[in-house]
């Protein structure tokens, strides 16, 4: 993690209608850091997710994302980020191959480019035997592996990642974050959302959203701390206990 | 007679690229009253067995029985004493919550009146949106729809498809609670879900990985059968302790959990004190090292390492 900051919002407000589905959340994300975004279903997190990555215009404040404004620069922003969710991450009726070219290609990699990342992706990731297969034959975790390598494949300044390990096994998912922090190691922000309290407690920092509040923000033992608790579930439930929306 | 009985259930899913064995040949049995947990990943299998003994899929070979009554020759029967609410939201979205709710009574030839009281607990906090269409509803409203229209027609054996999969902390420990509550009604409960934390609310769960049962037991059981030595670890370079951890000659297995790691030693005779001594010579000054019980997930990553 070093000082450059690469994720800034301030007072970002999002209204649909009379409805305020997040309202005023400031924060700073430093370059390699490994960011969980937590909040109860209907906190705002998806709509303050689909804000940073250029995707929907805020209603007010401010945001910029690797140095560009989510207002008039979304199509350098979504030069110089990944994105993968838990819905939709590859292409099942593509061979591995097929999407991993198609994803380079989508990101903007030279022809060389893409050769060159691709085999190397293939190989790290030890599915030469099976890069001809089709992508639905592969097992959830391996669909989630392959789908993160490809959010990365351009070396973005950040990737967001939404509820990436959702149904995953546990032996997988835990490979999946060695994969996440290999990525934040070589600078890659990450910003992550999940259901599963254990993988807040892998993030530098987290937010809890409630009713599209930021409640709290700092590093998991910080906030054990200071709410006096053992488990980042215990801090969670004490938060979003008291909220009234419910998506 | 058992709630459900499940003997030697096969179901392949093929097509003509691949083939692929989703159960593979898993028996087991639930009693009545009992709240019993599938516990697995994605593509363990959990689904395929519910839609067989609720008699939407056939299996390929194998027999199973819901209160005596058997799966294939008695499907009729079966349809009316289950209750099923599947892994997808499958109500009908154009049709508000009372239309909804008030459909389901009728295909099982009832009406919401006379079994209200069963559901009354949960459709209260949905009677404020009664006219809403289900299709505008929120996650965790849709999904207490959901459970009230497989228990309208009140029904013996309650199946639920992860149930409580992609929903926040809080609102699965309220369905938690709502299930603890339906099982002193006496009807019997199949659950599965993905989160292993939840296991322990079961009376007895089966870890299922891959379409084959590792082990059926009250979760009690299953941890005091986990006959390792378990260390909760931890440093301040998280990262770097887990590989050190993992290239330890003492070392079996090494898993990030939360906020330690958790190491399972290969030799009994390892004590936490050695685990720090080590930890010290590999330039971790700051390490802790504590003998912890396994949790669930730990006996299920054990068990899948096997």
């Amino acid at each position: 993690m070093t000082n450059e900051t690469v994720i800034k919002t301030e007072d970002l407000t999002k209204r649909f209608g009379d409805f305020t589905a997040v309202k005023k959340i400031s924060f700073e994300v430093k370059r390699g850091e490994i960011f969980g975004f937590l909040g109860a279903n209907g906190a705002g997190k998806t709509t303050a997710m689909k804000m940073l990555i250029g995707i929907l215009k805020p209603t007010s404040g401010n945001a910029k994302i690797a140095g560009f404004d989510i207002y008039n620069q979304t199509e350098q922003i979504k030069k110089n980020i990944g994105y993968m969710s838990q819905k939709f991450s590859l292409y099942e009726d593509l061979t591995i191959m097929e999407n991993v070219q198609l994803f380079a290609g989508i990101y903007g990699l030279s022809d060389d480019e893409i050769k060159q990342r691709s085999s190397e992706l293939i190989h790290k990731l030890n599915l030469q035997n099976q890069a001809d297969k089709l992508v639905e034959s592969l097992p959830l975790g391996w669909k989630q592996k392959l789908a993160f390598s490809l959010a990365i494949i351009h070396n973005p300044r950040i990737v967001f990642l939404d509820e990436p390990t959702s149904g995953v096994d546990p032996i997988t998912r835990r490979q999946f974050w060695n994969m996440i922090y290999e990525a934040a190691s070589n600078g890659i922000t990450v910003f992550v959302t999940t259901h599963y309290m254990d993988e807040a407690e892998y993030c530098n920092r987290i937010t809890i959203l409630v009713d599209g509040v930021i409640k709290a923000l700092d590093s998991p033992a910080a906030l054990k701390e200071k709410y006096n608790t053992s488990s980042i579930e215990d801090v969670f439930v004490l938060l979003a206990r008291g909220a009234k929306r419910n998506d | 007679m058992s709630a459900v009985e499940i003997k030697n259930i096969v179901k392949k899913y093929s097509t003509k690229k691949t083939s692929v064995t989703a159960v593979d040949n898993i028996s087991f049995t639930a009693e009545r009253g009992e709240l019993f947990g599938l516990i697995g990943p994605d593509g363990a299998g959990k689904s395929t067995i519910f839609r067989i003994l609720t008699t939407l899929l056939l299996p390929d070979s194998g027999s199973a029985a819901l209160l005596d009554y058997d799966i294939i020759k008695d499907w009729k029967e079966i349809r009316n004493i289950v209750g099923y609410m599947p892994g997808r939201f499958s109500l009908y979205k154009d049709l508000t919550v009372e239309e909804n709710l008030e459909f389901f009574a009728t295909v099982f030839n009832t009406t919401i009146k006379e079994n209200y009281e069963l559901i009354e607990e949960i459709y209260k906090q949905l009677e404020p949106f009664k006219n809403r269409r289900a299709g505008k509803l929120s996650g965790g409203m849709k999904q207490k729809l959901a459970l009230c229209c497989a228990l309208i027609h009140k029904p013996k054996i309650l199946f639920l498809d992860e149930p409580t999969t992609g929903v926040d902390p809080v609102s699965r420990k309220e369905f938690w609670e709502i299930l603890k509550r339906l099982k002193t009604r006496g009807i019997s409960i199949l659950v599965s879900t993905p989160y292993m934390d939840e296991a322990k609310l079961c009376d007895r769960i089966a870890l299922i990985q891959k379409g084959k049962i590792l082990e059926i037991n009250p979760p009690k059981n299953i941890i005091s059968k986990f006959e390792r030595n378990l260390f909760a670890v931890h440093s301040p370079e998280m990262f770097k302790l887990l590989m050190d951890l993992r290239s330890y000659s003492k070392t079996e297995t090494c898993f990030a959990f939360g906020e330690n790691h958790h190491l399972v030693v290969n030799d009994s005779s390892i004590s936490a004190v050695d685990v720090k001594k080590y930890l010290e010579s590999a330039g971790h000054p700051k390490a802790t090292v504590s003998n912890i019980e396994p949790t669930i997930e730990d006996c299920f990553m054990h068990l899948m390492s096997k």
